[in-house]
């Protein structure tokens, strides 16, 4: 065992448990921060297989946006201190979840464990291999999950402005988010 | 590499890393100072007050580390770390001189910006943890903030780098050209901007205005830990200072560069150091709802508008 595997366990090892810790714990907050540490360890275990963008990409966009997004809408919303209570379920509900977060990692298990079996060469993938393989192998991949994206975007807008009466009336824009600015008012 | 180099490269980042926050923070006494028609600190030390920031930091030791009773106490302690800690990484991938940077990381531009967006986690969590109304909006305002200038952040470095070829910092200088400054200067307004308003530095400073919302993330802040947030703030005008030199002006770029470097760099970071002052001094601060409009509708198609001028030019080429 080299010190890459060990490192390899070591992240992949916190980023199981504080997986498990953010779905267990009582208290919102805490589980989008249990969230930050596993996706971060998640970066670790592809840095050590040699993706260095992949975990630097994987860092900006998940703990300096996604959960930012999170944190966000927790804010807003009751996020006190305390914990929750209410938030947890019975013990019925628990060992289901349970039940079936297991079968699914044993089906990936099942799927990926004869992957493995037989040692991959550790190579250092530059970010100029991955592009290209980005946008060469997998171009058609990636354009139908940006269009995936784009349609959930407008998807998003449309119903964030489904429940508005009309757009030529004034006061629709004022019930809005943002305040009408200055330059809007003098005009 | 051996273990020697390694703890003298990672001494001298240390030493970098406290000394140059210093100088910044002591500048922006004695500029605001001249600028609002006095002195600044004048006493401790001698000559010119130069000693007056680390008497505050003396001031900061003695002080009691209190803990809010209402607060989520391990959450609350581990925030100014969280802030300060990614600057220090971040330090180490800025070159300041040819042959002369912390470590060698092969996307050092991408690691930087990862760095700064962990480091605004450190104030919405201490906001969080605070218990305190005036904290949680704060972190809150923070929050929005970050998520609307990551955007324009990224994209305008994402262009430097495609106009370079390579997300390593070293390359990009090496790749510089006068002809940059020109072509590439909406991405330079667009990254000053938004390294302002992640930074919170008026005029963007709402999450922490201290006329509305006492100090924000900060109010319940207090000692050492108070501290580590302004040393963080400070950190980040260092940083992005010399981000904004290598990028967009050529880091150590000029004559007789293979012994001066280090002094173009110095020469080159200097002047954005002393804007990003000016610009508390010179300007009111904006409106929360204003900070999101010139975000999203300015900066942002700006800095796309840059990206695809570059993308043009490059493929062009």
């Amino acid at each position: 065992m080299t010190g890459l595997d060990l490192a390899f366990a070591t992240f992949g090892l916190i980023a199981v448990v504080c997986g498990l810790l953010a779905v267990t714990t009582t208290r919102v907050v805490h589980a989008a921060l249990w969230l930050v540490v596993s996706l971060g360890a998640l970066a670790g275990c592809f840095l050590v297989m040699g993706a260095e963008f992949v975990a630097l990409v994987q860092v900006l966009i998940y703990v300096g946006a996604i959960v930012v997004l999170v944190l966000f809408a927790l804010m807003l919303t009751r996020s006190p201190i305390a914990a929750q209570t209410e938030v947890s379920v019975g013990p019925r509900r628990r060992v289901l979840a349970a039940v079936l977060g297991a079968a699914s990692a044993a089906l990936l298990l099942a799927v990926l464990v004869p992957v493995v079996a037989v040692l991959p060469e550790r190579t250092v993938t530059s970010t100029e291999v991955m592009a290209r393989d980005l946008f060469g192998v997998w171009v058609w991949p990636f354009e139908l999950l940006s269009v995936l994206l784009l349609s959930a975007l407008v998807a998003a807008f449309a119903v964030s402005r489904m429940d508005r009466p009309s757009e030529d009336t004034a006061p629709a824009h004022a019930s809005s988010t943002d305040a009408p600015l200055l330059g809007e008012a003098e005009a | 590499m051996s273990a020697l180099e390694i703890v003298l490269r990672s001494a001298a980042v240390l030493a970098a890393f406290l000394v140059l926050p210093l100088l910044v923070g002591q500048m922006e006494h004695k500029v605001m100072g001249h600028m609002q028609g006095r002195l600044g600190p004048m006493y401790a030390g001698g000559y010119h007050g130069w000693a007056q920031l680390i008497a505050d930091g003396v001031k900061f030791l003695q002080k009691e580390d209190l803990t809010p009773a209402a607060a989520d106490r391990w959450l609350y302690r581990i925030a100014p770390a969280i802030a300060l800690v990614p600057y220090l990484v971040a330090m180490a991938v800025v070159p300041v001189h040819p042959g002369w940077v912390g470590a060698e990381v092969p996307a050092s531009a991408l690691l930087v910006l990862v760095a700064s967006g962990i480091s605004v986690l450190g104030m919405l969590i201490g906001g969080w943890a605070s218990a305190n109304k005036y904290s949680l909006i704060g972190a809150m305002r923070s929050a929005a903030q970050l998520l609307a200038y990551e955007l324009p952040l990224v994209l305008s470095v994402a262009s430097v780098c495609l106009a370079a070829g390579t997300l390593n910092l070293t390359g990009i200088i090496e790749a510089w050209s006068p002809a940059w400054l020109l072509w590439q200067l909406p991405a330079a307004l667009v990254f000053l901007c938004a390294a302002v308003a992640e930074l919170n530095r008026p005029p963007f400073d709402t999450p922490i205005a201290d006329s509305e919302i006492v100090m924000g993330p900060f109010t319940e802040y207090g000692g050492l830990r108070f501290a580590f947030f302004l040393l963080a703030e400070y950190a980040g005008i260092v940083l992005f200072s010399l981000l904004f030199a290598v990028l967009f002006l050529g880091g150590w770029r000029g004559p007789g560069d293979a012994y001066l470097g280090f002094l173009w760099t110095a020469l080159k970071g200097l002047p954005i150091a002393f804007l990003i002052i000016w610009m508390r001094v010179a300007w009111p601060r904006v409106r929360a709802d204003q900070l999101q409009r010139l975000a999203w509708l300015g900066l942002v198609p700006v800095a796309l508008g840059q990206l695809a001028l570059t993308a043009v030019v490059v493929v062009s080429r």
